[in-house]
Formats: C-alpha cells, structure tokens, sequence
C-alpha cells in the first residue's frame, strides 16, 4: 500500500442576487432622541452576519460611530419588507437599501445640524466619531447627539430615513436564454493539496490555498469566518455528504449524524486564503457577498487532486472511498500523474 | 494553521480604503448571547399550554390515496385536533406564486396522491409530542401503490410514471412553450467541426442535507387582537408570510411573523413548510402550536439540495483555446416544483462558467422524479455545474497537454467580454484569482499567463454576439409523445438564426426615490468617480483595448426580446452623479462660532430608551 499526494485546482465565479422575479428589499433609519440610530429591517441573520454588515454600512453611509447603531430585524410588524437571506442577496440587496435609508437620514441630520450652526448643510461633514462640523473648520461642530436633541425638542423634525433597492424583474428568452440575470460576480481560485491511500480509498485533504475576491471585505474578520467555513463545507461536500448513498435508489438514507457523516471542527484543515478586493459598481461600498461562493470551488478542487493523485476520475459525488478504491482496482492500481 | 492576507495592492486604483466603519474587524453585536447561549431561538418561545403537531407520512415513493381513517387518532389520549387535508382553506400552492412563478402543484397536506417517501397527509396536534406521535402511528391510510421513476433521465422517457399532475410531462413548463430551458450562443456544431479535440464528460452530485444545527420548525400561538404570532426559524420571512395566508386564506395582516436568529439555514429555510401548518393549528385548537422537524425528518423530509447530473461537451483547438461548449443538464427536483425551477434560470446565466467562449447552448430540464422535493442550498443552482465545468476544464488540459491553471487564464472572461446570456461582463477578476492562488500554492505558471490581466484583451472582437443557431425541439408534451434527444439542437426538425448582434437593453436597478436618498459619490469607496465611467462600458479600464461593441448592428428579429417595460437604461452611478455637488470651498467663518458644541458633562440622556 502506499499514500499518493496530489494536488488540484479550481476556480469560479460566483453572480451575486438574482433579479429573475424583481427582488426588493427596504430599510428604515431614525433616530433616539439621543442622537443613536436604528436600522430596522426584516432581513434574515443566520449567522451570516446580516445585522453586523448592515450595522457598518448605516454607520458609514450616517457617518457616525458604529456603537451609536443598532439593527432590529425580523419582526414583520415593525420591519419593512424583504424578499429574503437567499441567493447571495442579503449583502448586496439590503445593504443598498441601509444605504438609501441612511442617506435620507443623514440628510436631515445635517441640515438639522445646519439649523444650529447657521450655515449651509453643504458645508457640513461629519467625522465619524459622532461630531458634525463645517468643513475646512473642524473647531465648528456641534455633536450628533446634540444635533438629535435639537431637531426632535427644538425643530420639530425627524432623523429618519426610508430606503428600497430594486432591480426589476428580468424576462428571460425562451429561445437564446437571453436575461439579466445578477448584478455583479464574485471570484475565487484554489488549490487543494490532498493524499489518497491506495489501500482503502480513503482520501485526507491536507492543505488548501485560495484566492478569494468579494469586492470589498466590508468585515474583514466576517470574510476570513464565511472563507474558511465555507471551504470547509465544500470539502464535507466533496468527500462525505448525501442524503442519498446509493442515489437515484433510496435506500441506506441517513437519518442522524451517526449515518450523516461531516467532518468535525478538528478536522478543518490548514487553509491559506488571499483576499482580493474589486468594488462592484453597483454593491455597498463594493461589496459582493462572500458566503455562498466559497464553497465551490472546493469540490472540483478536490476530485482533481484525487485524479493527480492516483489517476482515477471522480464525476460522481461524494467521493466516498468505495468510489476512489474502485476506480483505482479498474486502472490495475494507482497511476500517479505527476506533480505540479 | 490557517491564515489570511488582503491583497490590497490589486485593484487599488478602484477603490478609497479610508473608509471609517467598512473593513474593520467589528464584533458581531449579538455575539456575547451566542457564546453565553442567551441568544433566543424560535424554540424558545414556550408558551404556556403549548401543543404539539407531528404529520402521518407516506411510506410509498407513490400511491393514490383511496381514504384515510383518523377514528383512533381522535381517540387517543392528550389528542386535541387532528387536521386532514380537506382542513387546509387553500390546499395547493407553489412557493415562487409570490412572484408569479409556475403552477400550484403542492399541497400543505396530501389527500390525493402522494409522491414521496414522507410526504404529509394528516396532522396530529396533541398536549405532549409523545402523545402526537403516538396518534399519528394509528392513523390508517388505505394506499393504491402506484409505479415510480427515480432517475431523470428515466422520467424523460414516454411511458415514465406521472409524479405531478400538474406537470405530466415530469418536467417543469419553461415559457408555456418548452420542457427546459434553452441558452443559444453562436453555433456550437461549427465550433465543434473546427475544434483539433472533442472533450466530453458526465457529471453526476447527490442530495445533501443543508445540515443546521437547529431542526426546521415554528411555533404559532392566537394573540388577543384576531392575529396570529409566529416565531420561526425562517431564511425568509415575508416569503414565509405570505406563503402562509395564501394556503391560509386569510389576511396577511393578520400574521405577525418574528424570526431573526436562526441556528443555521445554509438555503434549507426557504420552503416554508411549519408557519402554515403551526398557524392553522393555533387556529383550530386556539391554542399556541410547535411544528419543528425531529433531526430523520429534517434529513430525509427535509428538502435537500437537489441532486444534478450534466453532461458537457467541448470543441478545444490545439492551444487550448475552447471554440464551443455544449451543456445537457437536468435537476432532480423531487416530486414538487419549490425553487429548482428558478435555479435553473440562475444556472442557465452562469453557463459556461467563467470563461469567454464563442459558441454555447444549453438544454436544462427541471425534472420530477418520486423524491423528497429538493430546495436552494449554499450555491443554488451553481454548484453542481461549477464541479462539473472544474473538473471538465481538467479533462480538457489533459486532452491538449497544459498547465491546468494556465488553460483557465488563457480562456478566462475579462472585462469587456459578451457573455453568453448577452450581457457585456464587468468588474472580472477570475486571471488574478488564478495568479494569486498559483503563486501561494507555489504551482508554477508561464511569465505569459503570470502577465494577463483581467482589465485588458477583452472587449473589442470579444464583445460581439455573434450570429446564434436556434430550434424548437422539445416543445411542452413533445417527449411524452415520442423519445426524442435531450441535448441542445438535437431531434429538431429545423433550425432557425438569430441576426448577430441581437440583444435587448440590460435590467438595472431603480434609481433612489429622492436626491436625500443618494449617498454622496465621494463617500462610496469606490476610487473611480461616476463621472469618469462612460455611459455603456461599465468599468472597463483605460487600456488599450477596442471599446465592447454594444449596439446591435442589425435591428432585433425575435418578437419574445422586446425590451421590457420600463427599464431604465441608465447607470445607476450616474443617477448619483447626476445630483452631485460641485467640489464645495471650504467654509470660511465670518465671525467667531458660539453655540452647538461639545459640552462635557451634559447628559445627552432625555427621554428614549431602545426598544428592547
């Protein structure tokens, strides 16, 4: 018997949202009367980190601390509508109607900041640490909380603001499958570094080494979290996941994690990622949506580095070792193919 | 150990990084409930008096219904309500009705004839779930078995048993006019007679399990005001809202749906299975209600991805430039239609993958079979295809003898590029994935694919759509009729030709509702101004490169591509840009500033507190 390294490679694109039914989703911003600001929604966060992106974004686009904002969401009695956390969309969709929201709200918070310091709100910025002042003259400023008391007990006016992104429906040909169907595309490449035991087909993958371009990290440690969990999921996928062993047949059907068999957290292996970043045009601050792209291109990745490996093509998935072994006993034993 | 660097020398010219929030590292603001387990979940909404529902299952792949006999059900002890199907108002729905979206052909609960193993047929509310198991186990269900069809392939075939009789032909109705989705491109039989090699593979993916922690579930419970609440674990909660007072029949005003922390979704949460079914219990017994899945259910009930199988064929030229890709491809959607219908439209768009090649087609048909109905899972609709085009790409360089890095470098769309679904690709960055992944694995690359870029080659000859092959094979009902192939052009008695150019105008965003609505250009954190794109080439760079031909040279001919209603053409930056203020001097104080600033040691306090 003997281990076979092998290493293989894959790369995707991956389209962010998905416009094929018209695809809404709102925001609302406003403020306490203490000058915090809360985003409601009706966006999913299943652990994905909805609430903590959409919490930077309305801290960017307000220009203000982001321990001064709070999301609440998934409450349909007090959060405007949203389509849903599916298709890549939550990022890309909500985050640009918190844009919008935030927008309108930091519009009558300057000008109610103007208010009071008797200038032009064009004139105004803010600095992000919870201060408005005049440009060019950061001695002149007045704070947001101050800004928010003035406008709700002195002015009579709100801080809030309403936000929706749409891309309408796109009719699709029947004929050439013409359509619009996304709104940008997510990148990725990997290398999957991998040993096959010709004995029992059993396939340890050791290493993996990607890149990964998300328009921009609009949470850096959030990328680095969905990156390696997701590549995790795709190696899961590749060699152990199904509902259905022997598929088309039913038979043998898992019903627990006994028969279900997913690699544990000790099994996540060393992972290398490269982070690349170029901004979609049309995506909050850039940004695309890492989470389900990621763990595409393992799978391939992985089937690749087994053909490296011992010379055995697996086209069919998992790539449980009965598969590998047979394949291997079918070539008359392992037939390496050399190293890149 | 893992690790991670931001490659913030690529793409720098394109982006502002002195953003002040966006791309820090900030904690997740529910974190310390879910490290401390504080952080509540649907299922821990426990109402006083809460009931429990558990559903009698089909053990046939397929049977008609002859009666169901709920008599000792009823009898058992603790056993509150049992709901038979004649119970549910609207007893048929398809969960993309809400955009308009197929045919009804689900119902909540099965009365006629179910289609797979698991399939619900009557609900059980009772005091404990123990006891609601217990009645479910003596409910008689008086079963005609009836032939089944597993394979996909097999369900194409003209005597296949019918899973769905609102699609008998076991194939989801693409435009009332096709069994499956097309995507014409070129003309792949040339590119096929030209290439050096013919490479062609099979593809095959199983079901998997979304896998989350937490079961699929809900609980429903009266509140004083004729509404119901409902607390669940849903992905989508309007989807799930709606969905329930369709089925329901009543107002959506009168659902109060709450979800927001959910223990893991990964796509599984979409289908919206337990609020209606909670809410209609919470209805009958006027009692809070808990429908959640037990862990067999969520794996073999549940729905899975669906399985996919698909055969690509390639025409490649000796230098591995790939000349024609041919797609055949079928999802396995289970006995009902959920969302495998619309994943293959996104899967259509995708196709071929990230490569620019000058002749596609495609057939993907969307196929009954007598499974547990498959949903979206982490890559719906992309996922399958991606293992297949990956591993095909492989095939291919071994054909030609390349580096397989190299190969996908040298066919890789860049910006500029007509993509097959007709769109002019943009903001591409497939090359430099490639050279950075090469470069950390230390898998050495030629210093000519280590020099593309994606910002340069693409458009020019690579923006045109050329002249397109088309047919009508596969009408609706066709392939009951006579087996005829399933690949794209084949068994078609004509074909007809698309004038090249042909396109219509592409789908873009509504602009903001009001001026207050647009962010100040300046502060998007994209380097490039609005103002510097030019109109009809979105981020294409300033190389020396032929602007992407857009405008069709030949008026359109297909009556079905008439633009859509009103669909704004232009971009939405420009929208932004339209309202931008000119560069503002700074301000100049006149005389001495009094009022409005910081005051240390007032209390900013008055009045609110957060809602919760």
């Amino acid at each position: 018997m003997a281990l076979h390294k092998g290493r293989g490679f894959a790369c995707i694109n991956y389209p962010i949202g998905m416009n094929l039914g018209g695809d809404p989703s709102q925001a609302l911003v406003h403020s306490t009367p203490d000058g915090k600001f809360m985003v409601s929604l009706s966006a999913i966060d299943l652990g994905q980190g909805m609430k903590s992106v959409t919490r930077q974004i309305a801290a960017e686009t307000l220009g203000v601390p982001v321990a001064d904002v709070y999301v609440d969401t998934a409450d349909s009695d007090t959060g405007p509508h949203d389509m849903g956390s599916f298709a890549s969309r939550g990022t890309h969709r909500v985050g640009n109607a918190v844009i919008r929201a935030a927008a309108e709200a930091r519009a009558a918070m300057m000008e109610a900041a103007a208010d009071e310091l008797e200038v032009n709100p064009a004139d105004l910025d803010t600095d992000g640490e919870g201060n408005i002042h005049v440009k060019g003259a950061p001695g002149r400023s007045i704070t947001v909380a101050d800004t928010a008391i003035a406008a709700q007990f002195k002015q009579g006016k709100t801080l809030s603001g309403r936000g929706i992104f749409l891309i309408p429906t796109s009719d699709v040909d029947a004929d050439t499958g013409e359509m619009t169907p996304v709104s940008c595309f997510a990148h990725a490449a990997v290398v999957v570094d991998l040993e096959v035991d010709d004995e029992t087909g059993e396939v340890t993958v050791s290493q993996v080494n990607s890149a990964y371009e998300v328009g921009r990290a609009l949470n850096p440690k959030m990328v680095e979290q969905q990156l390696i969990g997701g590549a995790w999921m795709g190696i899961s996928h590749a060699l152990y996941e199904t509902t259905e062993p022997y598929y088309p047949d039913r038979s043998h059907g898992p019903d627990d994690y006994n028969s279900y068999l997913m690699p544990g957290a000790g099994d996540v292996v060393p992972h290398n990622i490269a982070v690349l970043e170029r901004p979609a045009e049309d995506a909050p601050f850039g940004g695309k949506g890492p989470g389900e792209m990621c763990a595409n291109p393992l799978l391939p990745a992985v089937a690749n580095a087994i053909y490296n490996a011992v010379g055995v093509r697996c086209d069919m998935l998992p790539i449980t070792p009965e598969k590998v072994l047979r394949g291997i006993q079918a070539n008359g034993g392992a037939q390496p193919k050399g190293t890149f | 150990m893992s690790s991670i660097e931001f490659r913030k020398d690529l793409f720098a010219d394109e982006r502002d990084d002195t953003l002040k929030e966006i791309g820090k590292p900030t904690i997740r603001q529910d974190i310390l409930g879910h490290v401390t387990g504080r952080s509540p979940y649907f299922d821990d909404h426990l109402f006083e008096g809460l009931l429990h529902m558990r559903c009698v299952r089909s053990p046939h792949h397929h049977a008609r219904i002859r009666s169901i006999d709920t008599s000792a059900a009823d009898r058992m002890p603790g056993v509150r309500r049992v709901i038979r199907p004649e119970d549910v108002p609207n007893n048929l729905n398809t969960l993309l009705a809400l955009i308009n979206f197929g045919k009804d052909d689900e119902a909540l609960l099965q009365g006629k004839k179910v289609a797979y193993v698991g399939e619900p047929i009557v609900a059980i509310i009772a005091e404990t779930e123990r006891q609601a198991r217990d009645a479910a186990a003596v409910v008689r269900v008086d079963y005609e078995v009836l032939p089944h069809v597993l394979d996909v392939e097999e369900a194409l075939e003209p005597n296949a048993p019918v899973v769905s009789e609102t699609y008998p032909n076991n194939t989801f109705d693409y435009h009332e006019l096709y069994d499956h989705q097309k995507l014409r491109f070129g003309d792949v039989e040339k590119g096929f007679a030209e290439a050096d090699h013919i490479v062609e593979g099979r593809y095959q993916m199983s079901p998997i399990e979304q896998a989350p922690t937490e079961t699929c579930g809900a609980i429903a419970a009266p509140e004083t005001n004729d509404r119901f609440v409902c607390y669940t674990s849903t992905q989508a909660l309007f989807f799930s809202l709606g969905t329930t007072a369709k089925l329901l029949d009543m107002p959506s005003s009168q659902l109060h749906f709450i979800g927001g922390t959910v223990g893991g979704g990964f796509g599984g949460k979409v289908d919206s299975l337990h609020e209606p079914l909670a809410v209609l219990g919470s209805k009958l017994t006027g009692a809070p209600v808990k429908y959640i899945f037990d862990r067999a259910e969520e794996m073999q009930v549940g729905a899975p991805r669906g399985a996919e199988r698909w055969y690509i064929k390639d025409g490649v030229m000796n230098d591995g430039r790939i000349v024609a890709r041919q797609f055949t491809g079928f999802f396995d959607c289970g006995a009902y239609t959920r969302l495998s219908s619309y994943a293959i439209i996104k899967g259509t768009g995708h196709l071929p993958g990230p490569y620019s090649i000058p002749n596609v087609a495609s057939n993907v048909y969307c196929v009954y079979t007598n499974r547990t109905p498959a949903t979206a899972m982490r890559g719906f609709g992309i996922t399958g295809v991606d293992f297949s085009i990956e591993c095909h790409m492989d095939k291919v360089a071994e054909a030609v003898g390349m580096n397989p890095i190299e190969l996908r470098i040298l066919n890789a769309y860049r910006d500029g590029d007509m993509k097959a679904h007709r769109r002019l690709a943009k903001n591409t960055a497939l090359i430099e994935c490639c050279q950075v992944a090469a470069s950390k694995a230390d898998w050495a690359i030629s210093a000519q694919a280590a020099a593309q870029t994606s910002l340069q080659g693409g458009g020019g000859e690579r923006a045109a759509i050329p002249e397109t092959v088309t047919d009508q094979a596969g009408k609706i009902g066709e392939r009951r009729r006579n087996k005829i192939p399933t690949a794209p052009g084949e068994g078609a008695s004509a074909k007809g030709r698309v004038a090249a150019g042909t396109s219509v105008a592409p789908i873009i965003a509504v602009p903001p509702q009001r001026d207050d609505m647009i962010i100040d250009p300046a502060r998007t954190g994209h380097r490039k101004s609005a103002a510097e794109q030019s109109p009809a080439v979105p981020s294409v760079h300033s190389a020396p490169i032929a602007p992407p031909r857009y405008t069709p040279p030949t008026p359109p001919t297909q009556a079905p591509m008439a633009p859509p209603p009103a669909a704004p053409v232009a971009q939405p930056q420009q929208q932004a840009a339209a309202v931008q203020p000119a560069a503002a001097e700074p301000y100049k104080p006149t005389e001495p500033f009094q009022k409005g600033i910081k005051r240390p040691g007032v209390s900013r306090f008055i009045s609110g507190t957060r809602r919760r």
